[in-house]
């Protein structure tokens, strides 16, 4: 008999929440901005969208993290105004006219807006620091290199106290991810006599390898288990040890600094517009650690609409903002832009119509 | 009484011919009872019409199509789910029947009185434990604390195939998501086997008893033989959990795409749910469609273990001793 009132006061109450919701979003029609796509960018995205809507009262963004091929075939479709992708847009994808959501003669453009550098990290007794030459690391992930006593990881740690014995047990994603595909990218480029399987989000199943579920199962993984190592975004390898990569022979950390300096080595890709800002990431450079998610934001050249197009242009202006980035890098550990590609960014930003 | 006329006022203005009140309650009655019947094949129905028209596409694609936009051709893909979705399941069974039985046996059979009912609340309380906190246990107590033994029957039984291969250093194998699993349908088994055995007529036992028999011999000679069809109805529930099972198979199982029948590497075949539920957040396009015709597979798969225990146990009924 108690029950019921109560159940029904908050029936009351979700019926009534629900219609104010709608009343708020029919009064301010235009004013609700669609994003859709990758889920790395999720942390991020929640937090420039709390700052942007209180900085623009009326104004709704919704971000929905359904993966970066979803963004961007909704983005292609019309359904979202932009999309957030872990790579840009294909030549092949690419093409005026082929988005729903522009005017009939306007290309897409493609704007990093968001770094993460990925983390190598381990647990293995009594050891704390680790460096891993590209070949050796390959060949680890690869299941070439079976026994941390290996004299290939000897050769790269001349200090480490390395437990003899201890099989390796190297641990990457079992579900699709733009963090396995930019990580096995990043093998790929540096060690490709060992790891000849192009980049995928899937990890390759030639290599075998133990198997995790999202970024947390990784973790979670290799906390648990003895000699283990794996992949994951920096900022949620807690208190594991972050074993640095030795590129032209100097050990580099994921540091943010380290990460975010490879889109000023990278070049854009060539054939494209000048304020299009598609990165093909240089991972090789000096003094850039390699191993890089950059997540783009993709939006019309020019919009059907031009209150679509004004949303776009304040809300993307913002995230690539120095203020947005940082936040992001508050909110979800990434890499802020660099300077000079923040400024490259809003050059593109103040051109979309 | 007062439901009864209840029933009746419901009733009454909807016919003229002042019926029987006892009839309107049989009309009522075995109306909703028909309800509830069509309603649930309806249901079925409806899954299985969804998962054929959005997996069908998946089915009837292109190779080459597959390949490019989906995770590969069908077949070849869903082959090493299908066998890890059966060889998780069976390994479940083998370690959660003899348990069950045997608990099952204690509580009706053995147990004092006091014991057994609080005994039969605590396994029934473990059914209600959500799938996914037992994925969590299992990730993060079960596999750290078996990783050693695992390791240890690799080192020294090595030789036997089932336990050969490269150790896992994790402990997230497959015979660590068949005990997490286990643990999941043994309530169920358990809790079945309980009714049957109570069921067991009286007479027989002490007849048994009366003829000498030890307690043993009693429960082998009027116990069991008379259980039997409820004991391989209550595996095949069991069963049916077990194959589709996701939250802790996802979170305690190493799953990949190997045909691998070793119980203690990383590398383990996956199972269709786990796979699917892995997998579906960042789907689109051709991926959804594939994902799904796994279900598909899966709900083929189910049914058709089903039919083969309504089959058994309609072949078995006439050698119970229940007549």
């Amino acid at each position: 008999m108690n029950i019921k009132p109560i159940a029904s006061v908050a029936l009351i109450s979700a019926v009534a929440l629900a219609f104010s919701g709608c009343a708020s979003e029919g009064g301010a029609a235009g004013k609700t901005l669609t994003g859709s796509g990758a889920s790395s960018q999720a942390a991020a995205q929640a937090a420039w969208t709390a700052a942007f809507q209180t900085a623009n009262q009326g104004v709704t963004v919704n971000y929905s993290a359904e993966g970066s091929g979803a963004g961007r075939s909704a983005f292609t479709a019309g359904a979202a105004d932009f999309a957030g992708s872990d790579r840009p847009l294909k030549d092949e994808e690419m093409g005026a006219g082929k988005f729903a959501g522009c005017a009939a003669d306007s290309n897409a453009l493609n704007l990093p807006v968001y770094i993460s550098p990925i983390a190598v990290v381990f647990n293995v007794d009594g050891v704390t620091a680790l460096q891993f030459s590209p070949d050796t690391l390959a060949k680890i992930f690869a299941g070439q290199i079976k026994s941390w006593d290996d004299p290939a990881i000897a050769k790269d740690n001349p200090d480490a106290k390395l437990p003899a014995g201890l099989a390796i047990t190297a641990v990457h994603r079992s579900d699709d991810s733009g963090t396995t595909n930019n990580f096995t990218d990043t093998l790929n480029k540096l060690a490709p006599s060992v790891w000849t399987e192009a980049a995928s989000d899937t990890f390759p199943a030639a290599f075998g390898g133990e198997a995790a579920d999202k970024t947390a199962g990784v973790i979670n993984a290799v906390t648990n288990g003895k000699g283990t190592i794996g992949y994951a975004d920096a900022s949620a390898a807690g208190s594991l040890g972050k074993a640095s990569i030795l590129v032209g022979g100097k050990p580099l950390q994921p540091t943010p600094e380290a990460a975010a300096s490879i889109l000023e080595h990278s070049k854009t890709v060539t054939g494209r517009a000048a304020n299009d800002l598609a990165f093909s990431l240089d991972r090789t450079s000096e003094g850039v650690y390699p191993a890089v998610l950059v997540s783009y934001a993709i939006v019309c050249q020019t919009y059907k609409d031009a209150s679509r197009a004004s949303l776009v242009k304040s809300y993307v202006g913002y995230i690539a903002s120095a203020d947005g980035q940082s936040a992001a890098a508050k909110a979800a550990g990434s890499a802020p832009l660099p300077a000079s590609i923040q400024e490259k960014v809003k050059a593109a930003v103040d051109s979309i119509k | 009484m007062s439901q009864q006329s209840m029933i009746r006022a419901d009733a009454e203005p909807a016919s003229h011919h002042h019926p029987d009140p006892k009839r309107v309650g049989d009309r009522v009655f075995s109306g909703l009872a028909t309800g509830s019947g069509v309603l649930i094949l309806v249901i079925l129905a409806l899954v299985a019409a969804f998962l054929l028209i959005q997996g069908t596409p998946a089915l009837l694609a292109d190779p080459a199509k597959l390949t490019a936009q989906g995770y590969g051709p069908f077949a070849e893909w869903v082959a090493p789910y299908v066998f890890g979705t059966l060889w998780a399941a069976a390994l479940a069974l083998f370690l959660a029947v003899p348990v069950s039985i045997g608990i099952a046996l204690f509580i009706s059979h053995y147990a004092p009185r006091r014991l057994a009912q609080p005994l039969g609340y605590v396994i029934d309380l473990l059914a209600a434990v959500p799938s996914v906190v037992f994925g969590l246990w299992g990730a993060a107590v079960l596999a750290p604390a078996v990783q050693p033994m695992w390791a240890w029957l690799n080192a020294n039984l090595g030789f036997i195939p089932l336990f050969g291969g490269q150790a896992s250093g994790t402990g997230r194998t497959i015979l660590t998501a068949a005990i997490v699993l286990a643990t999941m349908v043994l309530p169920i088994i358990t809790s079945l086997c309980r009714e049957v055995f109570l069921q067991a007529p009286k007479l027989h036992e002490e007849a048994a008893l009366a003829l000498g028999a030890t307690h043993w011999e009693m429960i082998k000679m009027a116990v069991l033989p008379f259980a039997r069809p409820g004991i391989i109805a209550a595996v095949m529930l069991g069963l049916g959990r077990a194959l589709g099972e996701t939250m802790a198979v996802a979170m305690v199982l190493s799953g990949g795409r190997q045909i691998s029948f070793q119980l203690l590497t990383s590398e383990n075949p996956n199972t269709i749910a786990a796979t699917i539920a892995q997998n579906f957040p960042e789907a689109f396009g051709l991926k959804v469609n594939q994902l799904i015709a796994a279900g598909l597979v899966l709900f083929v798969i189910t049914l058709a273990v089903n039919t083969i225990a309504r089959w058994i146990v309609a072949r078995r009924a006439q050698y119970s001793g229940a007549n």
